[in-house]
């Protein structure tokens, strides 16, 4: 294969790059020349890979990401690594250690996590198109606060090899680009069976996005619009569901009960497995070099304490508790159950519709330093976390403003059903298109 | 002796001879290369990977499973066990907890009373092997250690005994059981340094349990063990409370010591490992099909060889030893009940003495040993001459010579009687010397032992033939001699 | 209701290195996620997880390692061949 290189010398006013690759080389495909960066916590062989995370700094993997090998196969170049929340940990991007990355739509407001960075790069227009990962909703959140599209997956349609793990269970890469068609090209790239991850199916994508949908059947789950929900948001994407009403669609009110339970459940579930992942970063493999001449267990506690932010060590010490001997039965074991009857719930649902829809988040991006709580931050994910915790494919698309900032439209649809769920976000964007 | 007050149970631990590891490509032949040669982004835990189950292991645990009468689980999975060592790369190791591969199931080995026993199984699960530290430094200089992930990832077979056996003894018979049935099964090469390693709990009736961790050789399992009753039954007699604690075996010193780590109370925080799928392997166990196992071939030697249960149990307690048996008697029927005994007595010695394996022998060779024997051309003490310098000539890296140029070189061919049957007795020579000139030079050297055996002391002949035979140097039966100094000092001489 | 010293436990389980300056606070953010994890305690059924995935195997291969610098080349410290790393005491 031919090879070429592009010149990327992007203005990053937003901190949206933590490593930008100045000269990256491309070959021939369907991604020829195009530029993506990579989500940070997505392995690239020979470019640093930190997480953004000070305890993974140094770090350069010998290995590519199954998707990355599949990018570069596809002929894309490699614009460089994007910031995030640390480890995936979080819903602003704030939580990085190398600073925040700002929102392109107004500097003063956070872009949403934990794929802040991929977001604010493809918003900015540094980029066409990026990579993103979604554990409880860090590809669909910033999608939805910086305004441009994102695709979560379904569990197992992509390949989680070379994704530094926080939660293997809940977790999926996915794109991000300003409109559906790219998303779903790079989707048509990246997904596919990898035998180096036992979890991934063998379900490539390989659809053109089509307008068409008279006579779908869209749930509108009530929890989507209750309390908690802002009632501007929550206005801007009923009127965006009438739009889909107008194509053609039917809307059904449904309901989802166990919503109630889906937040802890997750919070239990992506902490207790985190607490597990990250128990590896100790200074001797890898990462900045632990202190031989300490004794181990000194070593090891000073290396997590100055290397991981308060709310990775928050999320570690909530997993460790929750997984401890005499707590497993009340918390892990119960998340699990929770976590079986919002699936069932959603398959009772999808028995009746074809899609269900309703806000992103329950709010617009909030400012820098707003959400200092951990649990009102842990809040903001209340209409994400269900679709991860049910494997299902979930899509952000913008569809309109409130006090000047953008709205997203999420779409969920059934298991290996991610072509619907995309071609009900085309519909929705060529209709509106100006 | 049977102490019905001592309770132990084992957990055994054994790598299992696949050719890659068990959750990635890595080959497992790491033995005689330079420290992590052998591993990748997977078994060096690196961010990102993820594991991917070898299928052969899973076909070899339950090649075990099914030889030892366990039960295969429905569905069974793996669990991370979650701790932080430098060796453990990953911060936990792999293994399966709630739902291991097998249950049940049990070993069966000559009890102390001499009875056969079957020792009950709790479980067979499937685990990774961590890396291997290497301790370096001192106080002046400062300690730290050198890790090497070679053998990180390794494939385990973990085999977990119900709290029955009844004593070391017990406990060195079940482990020598298992051990051989793995050989047999061909999952397992119990050669290899550091393939298996052996946990023992052990208690005194009403007193607590002890658990001794990592023992990694078959003797020190029952040294450890011994020395843990003597240790227990001390404190007791002394008045003092077994501590429940996890102690060390010290192998150089023969003792065990108290673990200072705080181990024991470590709490693994189990958990289903999310990156690997279930097993439903229950539907292949019909399909497999085990290979003639130890106990079946010694019932086979007992019955096709003729040897004794004692003889059969030793040959067969070794896979090589076995197939050495076989192969030595397929060339040459007629030399079993001699092969039974010199094998499993007088070469397993000589072998061990040397520690050297029995794979050292050629099996054409000594059976021409053994054909010289059975047609009486060399005695038993020259035989045992002729197989040392065959064995030491391997030791030395020498192609070991055929046993008759042996006997040629060191001129050990037998002398028989000569002559008619009279009463005159022609007696035989070595070289130019009579025996008849031997036997009276020794009583000559000897009157003191002569006049014992005359006052009626047996045992003064046996120190005379003793004489005799050192003189002669094996080229005599030993029964001939005896015969001869009898007659020579005034009895009858029998024919 | 989760004390400091449940937290410090906690801290020493994980390894995660708390100092007392931190504890307070941690230990007021940690009720208040633990009391919010509570509503679990109300979670009916049985949790048997239908599994789409099963008997995921790879066969016994051998394949490429990577080589000793390979291996090696992020480690803090190296010493022939191996890694280095603190000791256990």
């Amino acid at each position: 294969m031919a090879v070429h290189t592009i010149s990327f010398e992007p203005d990053d006013r937003y901190n949206a790059f933590l490593k930008v690759c100045t000269k990256p080389s491309h070959g021939e495909g369907k991604l020829a020349g195009v530029a993506i960066a990579v989500k940070d916590n997505i392995s690239t062989q020979g470019v640093e890979t930190t997480c953004a995370s000070r305890i993974l700094q140094g770090y350069v993997p010998p290995y590519d990401a199954h998707a990355v090998e599949l990018i570069k196969s596809a002929g894309a170049a490699v614009a460089g690594k994007t910031n995030m929340d640390e480890f995936g940990m979080g819903t602003s991007t704030e939580n990085s250690a190398f600073g925040p990355t700002l929102n392109p739509c107004d500097a003063g407001r956070v872009p949403g996590g934990s794929s802040g960075g991929s977001a604010a790069a493809v918003a900015a227009g540094m980029v066409r198109m990026a990579l993103g990962t979604d554990t409880g909703g860090s590809i669909r959140c910033p999608a939805a606060f910086c305004g441009i599209v994102g695709l979560k997956p379904t569990y197992g349609r992509v390949s989680r090899y070379g994704l530094i793990a926080y939660a293997n269970s809940l977790e999926t890469i996915g794109p991000m680009a300003n409109n559906v068609a790219d998303v779903s090209l790079l989707m048509s790239v990246i997904a596919g069976h990898d035998r180096k991850d036992t979890t991934s199916h063998d379900k490539p994508y390989n659809h053109t996005p089509s307008a068409n949908i008279k006579g779908l059947r869209i749930g509108i789950p009530e929890e989507y619009f209750g309390k908690g929900v802002d009632p501007e948001v929550a206005a801007v994407v009923r009127r965006a569901i009438g739009r889909l009403e107008e194509l053609g669609a039917v809307t059904v009110p449904c309901s989802i009960p166990s919503m109630e339970y889906a937040l802890a459940a997750y919070y239990v579930i992506c902490t207790s497995e985190a607490s597990s992942n990250l128990a590896r970063f100790d200074g001797v493999r890898y990462g900045p070099a632990a202190d031989t001449r300490k004794s181990w267990h000194a070593a090891y506690q000073d290396m997590r304490k100055q290397g991981f932010g308060p709310e990775v060590r928050r999320r570690i010490m909530l997993g460790t508790f929750a997984l401890s001997s005499g707590y497993y039965g009340k918390y892990y074991a119960k998340a699990q159950i929770a976590r079986e009857n919002i699936r069932k719930d959603f398959a009772r649902l999808f028995a009746d519709v074809d899609v269900l829809c309703g806000p992103t988040m329950p709010t617009i991006a909030f400012k820098l330093g707003e959400k200092s709580d951990p649990l009102s931050m842990y809040l903001s994910d209340i209409l994400t976390v269900p679709v991860n915790l049910a494997g299902i494919p979930a899509i952000s698309v913008p569809c309109g403003k409130v006090q000047g900032m953008p709205v997203g439209l999420q779409i969920m649809g059934r298991p290996f059903e991610d072509e619907r769920v995309i071609d009900v976000a085309y519909a929705y964007e060529q209709v509106v298109k100006p | 002796m049977i102490d019905a007050d001592v309770v132990v149970g084992l957990e055994v631990h054994c790598q299992l001879d696949t050719k890659s590891k068990l959750f990635c490509g890595c080959s497992t032949d790491y033995r005689n290369d330079g420290p992590n040669t052998h591993v990748c982004p997977v078994c060096l835990g690196l961010p990102g990977t993820m594991p991917v189950l070898n299928k052969r292991v899973i076909e070899y645990a339950m090649k075990v499973a099914k030889s030892v009468n366990c039960t295969i689980a429905d569905e069974s999975e793996f669990a991370r066990k979650n701790y932080f060592y430098p060796d453990l790369n990953k911060a936990y190791q792999i293994t399966q907890y709630d739902k291991p591969l097998a249950l049940g199931g049990y070993v069966e080995i000559e009890g102390d009373d001499g009875k056969e026993r079957k020792i009950q199984l709790t479980r067979i699960h499937v685990e990774e092997d961590p890396g291997r530290l290497v301790h370096m430094g001192n106080a002046e200089r400062g300690r730290y250690s050198l890790v090497d992930y070679n053998r990180a990832g390794i494939p385990l077979i973990e085999i977990v005994s119900e709290p029955d056996m009844r004593s070391p003894k017990e406990a060195r018979k079940f482990l020598n059981k298992l051990r051989a049935t793995l050989e047999y099964l061909g999952v397992f090469d119990s050669e290899k340094e550091g393939s298996l390693r052996v946990d023992a709990n052990i208690s005194l009736r009403g007193s607590e349990r002890v658990e001794i961790k990592n023992i990694t050789s078959y003797k020190g399992v029952e040294k450890a063990l011994t020395f843990e009753v003597t240790r227990q039954k001390n404190l007791i007699r002394r008045g003092l409370k077994v501590e429940r604690e996890t102690r060390h075996y010290l192998e150089a010193r023969g003792i065990t010591q108290s673990a200072r780590s705080k181990e024991m109370e470590n709490d693994y925080r189990y958990f289903p490992e999310p990156d690997l799928r279930p097993l439903h392997v229950q539907s292949w166990l019909k399909d497999i099909v085990l290979p003639e196992l130890p106990d079946a071939r010694r019932e086979r030697f007992v019955q096709q060889y003729g040897c004794s249960l004692n003889h059969a149990r030793t040959l067969t307690g070794e896979l090589k030893m076995a197939n050495f048996f076989e192969a030595v008697v397929a060339h040459d029927t007629g030399v079993c009940s001699l092969a039974a005994t010199w094998i499993a007595d007088t070469l397993a010695g000589e072998l061990n003495y040397r520690s050297m394996g029995i794979d050292a022998v050629d099996p054409i060779k000594f059976g021409g040993l053994l054909a010289l024997l059975k047609e009486g051309s060399i005695t038993d003490k020259s035989g045992v001459e002729v197989l040392r310098e065959m064995l030491d000539a391997v030791k030395q890296q020498k192609v070991p010579e055929d046993p008759k140029t042996i006997v040629n070189r060191l001129d050990l061919w037998k002398i028989s009687e000569t002559g008619s049957a009279s009463s005159g007795v022609i007696l035989p020579k070595i070289g130019q010397i009579s025996l008849e000139v031997v036997i009276e030079n020794v009583k000559k050297a000897n009157p003191k032992a002569v006049d014992d055996y005359h006052a009626g002391r047996k045992g003064a002949l046996n120190f005379l033939v003793g004489q005799v035979m050192k003189e002669t140097r094996g080229k005599f039966d030993p029964s001939d001699i005896n015969r001869y100094v009898t007659e020579s000092l005034g009895d009858t001489l029998k024919k | 209701m989760v004390t400091e010293k449940d937290v410090e436990h906690i801290g020493e389980l994980a390894d995660i290195g708390i100092d007392t300056a931190e504890l307070a606070t941690f230990t007021g953010q940690f009720n208040a996620i633990v009391d919010y994890f509570d509503v679990l305690d109300r979670v009916q059924g049985n949790g048997a997880v239908a599994r789409d995935l099963y008997n995921v195997l790879r066969d016994d291969v051998v394949e490429i390692s990577l080589s000793q610098d390979e291996a090696t080349r992020n480690a803090g410290a190296r010493e022939d061949g191996f890694i280095k790393a603190p000791r256990v005491m």
